[in-house]
């Protein structure tokens, strides 16, 4: 479909060409129109990244957790929503990889690294803001079928994905807190569109509300409680590749102010220019994200390699990877805002080259992604208890 | 006696959604509607009540997944205090 060779260079090669020449140069109009980034996320099938994170054994790339963070930040250096989309489907992937052991879902997984399949997510509901530990709607079961309706808020490129990866109390008698995982595939569930995206920033995730039904085989109910899948692997990759969208997104802020004041140094060699000391800041507060997200993805990636469970269930795992995912959100924030000091009006104007509006829009998103308020609220009851450092 | 204190504590801070007094041991405490913030309130609570503190290794999911464990690491840990 592109001039792109997209099958000799490695991984993160080819992410680096996908944001350059096709999520990049889309970037504008994806988020004038909020229409979903179908370009880039075709390149990123064709070039087989949409599997990244999945075994070789079954068929994918066999990568970790820090690769597919890179992947991600580079992206998101072109564009936002085409690094959100990426990130949200590796985090639905990551859940099957380290939950879905049993031989239907492993042969599902197959699928999704042999066709390409994007998975989308819908755990929030509506009734229940933003508490995604806890559901209204329930798993019906019927003998080896399963039976789904949830009235979901958001569902991120929900029309465009293949399959979508849904939160559910386990039985119509369960608690709230008593959820599962059930993976709706495409020609089993149905999807009305309840409500539009019309945001001010991640337009191109097409996050519209849905009423989503879902029959099917009850093995695409998965084993392990959601409340296990949410603490070992869907909670971390979140908020690693999430932050890492941010980090690229704050990368291409940098890139502006940098371009601005290299533009005014060339002007006038000798003297440096006044914007000069606010990069440096900015670099320096640039360098603290990033350290942050990439010694995050280190240290899931290590206990992800040996599959290290122990490591991954300690509260302190849970309070540090909350607490990256306040800090990243609330620092692309602050990052976007000092390159928009830098490039003044070059970056106030829509339609300049500088321009910074895209950029923050979408970094305002950050903090609404699941509320810091609900993160530090939960990081405040963990560390009633925690000791250790 | 250590059984009637933990399903006291689970009682006042466990908001379960059955009836604690007529729980099964063994019964998996997350799927009668145990919460990790509630989950943290039963520490706290257990914490006092045998006047002990739980190790850090002890503060997961599964050691307060049923009647049964909550009493296997309280017998533990109250031992070790003995000893
Ligand atoms: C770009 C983007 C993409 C998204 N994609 C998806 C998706 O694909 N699938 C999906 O399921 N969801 C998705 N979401 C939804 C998102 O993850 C949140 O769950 C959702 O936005 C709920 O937020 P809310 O503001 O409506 O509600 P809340 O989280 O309820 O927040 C509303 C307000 O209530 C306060 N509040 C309420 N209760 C508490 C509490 N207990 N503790 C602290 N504060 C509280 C908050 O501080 C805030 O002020 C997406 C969101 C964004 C921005």
């Amino acid at each position: 479909m592109t001039a792109i060779d997209l099958t000799s260079a490695s991984v993160v090669e080819r992410a680096q060409r996908i944001s350059e020449d096709v999520a990049g140069p889309n970037a504008e109009a994806v988020d004038r129109h909020a229409r979903f980034p179908v370009e880039s996320v075709e390149a990123l099938r064709v070039g087989g990244l949409l599997a990244s994170l999945i075994p070789v054994d079954l068929g994918g790339g066999g990568a970790g957790i820090r690769e597919v963070a890179d992947v991600v930040a580079i992206l998101g250096r072109g564009c936002a929503s085409t690094a959100m989309v990426y990130a949200m489907h590796q985090i639905q992937v990551a859940c099957l990889v380290r939950h879905g052991r049993t031989p239907v879902l492993a042969a599902y997984l197959r699928e999704v690294a042999a066709d390409g399949l994007l998975l989308a997510s819908a755990t929030t509901e509506v009734g229940i803001g933003g508490d995604v530990r806890s559901s209204s709607c329930a798993v019906e079961r019927s003998p080896g079928r399963f039976h789904l309706t949830k009235e979901a808020p958001v569902i991120s490129y929900g029309a465009f994905a293949d399959g979508i990866l849904a939160t559910a109390r386990r039985t119509p008698a369960s608690p709230a807190s008593d959820q599962v995982l059930v993976v709706c595939r495409r020609a089993h569930t149905r999807l009305e569109q309840r409500s539009d995206w019309d945001t001010l920033g991640f337009r191109g995730t097409c996050s519209n509300g849905f009423t989503l039904t879902s029959d099917d085989d009850d093995a695409y109910v998965m084993p392990d409680s959601y409340a296990d899948i949410s603490s070992q692997t869907m909670l971390p990759t979140s908020h690693i590749l999430w932050a890492s969208v941010w980090l690229g997104l704050a990368t291409a802020a940098v890139d502006k102010a940098r371009g601005f004041v290299q533009a005014a140094a060339r002007k006038s060699p000798g003297s440096t220019p006044p914007a000069a000391l606010h990069l440096a800041e900015l670099v320096a507060v640039h360098q603290q994200l990033a350290d942050l997200v990439q010694s995050a993805a280190r240290r899931y990636d290590e206990a992800w390699g040996i599959d290290d469970r122990e490591v991954v269930e300690a509260m302190g795992f849970v309070i540090a990877m909350n607490a990256l995912k306040v800090s990243a959100s609330q620092l692309v924030v602050d990052i976007v805002s000092r390159a928009m000091q830098i490039c003044g009006m070059a970056g106030y104007s829509n339609g300049s080259p500088l321009s910074l509006g895209r950029l923050l829009r979408d970094a305002y998103g950050a903090a609404l992604m699941v509320n810091n308020d609900r993160i530090n609220a939960n990081n405040a009851q963990l560390l009633l208890i925690h000791r250790e450092h | 006696m250590t059984d009637d204190v933990i399903r006291a504590v689970l009682a006042e801070h466990g908001r379960l959604a059955v009836d604690v007094a007529a729980l099964d041991p063994d019964a998996d405490l997350y799927q009668v509607g145990l919460t990790s913030h509630a989950s943290v309130n039963v520490m706290l609570a257990l914490e006092d009540s045998f006047d002990f503190e739980f190790p850090e290794q002890m503060l997961r999911k599964r050691t307060f997944e049923s009647i049964a464990a909550i009493r296997a690491v309280v017998d533990g840990l109250t031992r070790a205090e003995v000893d």
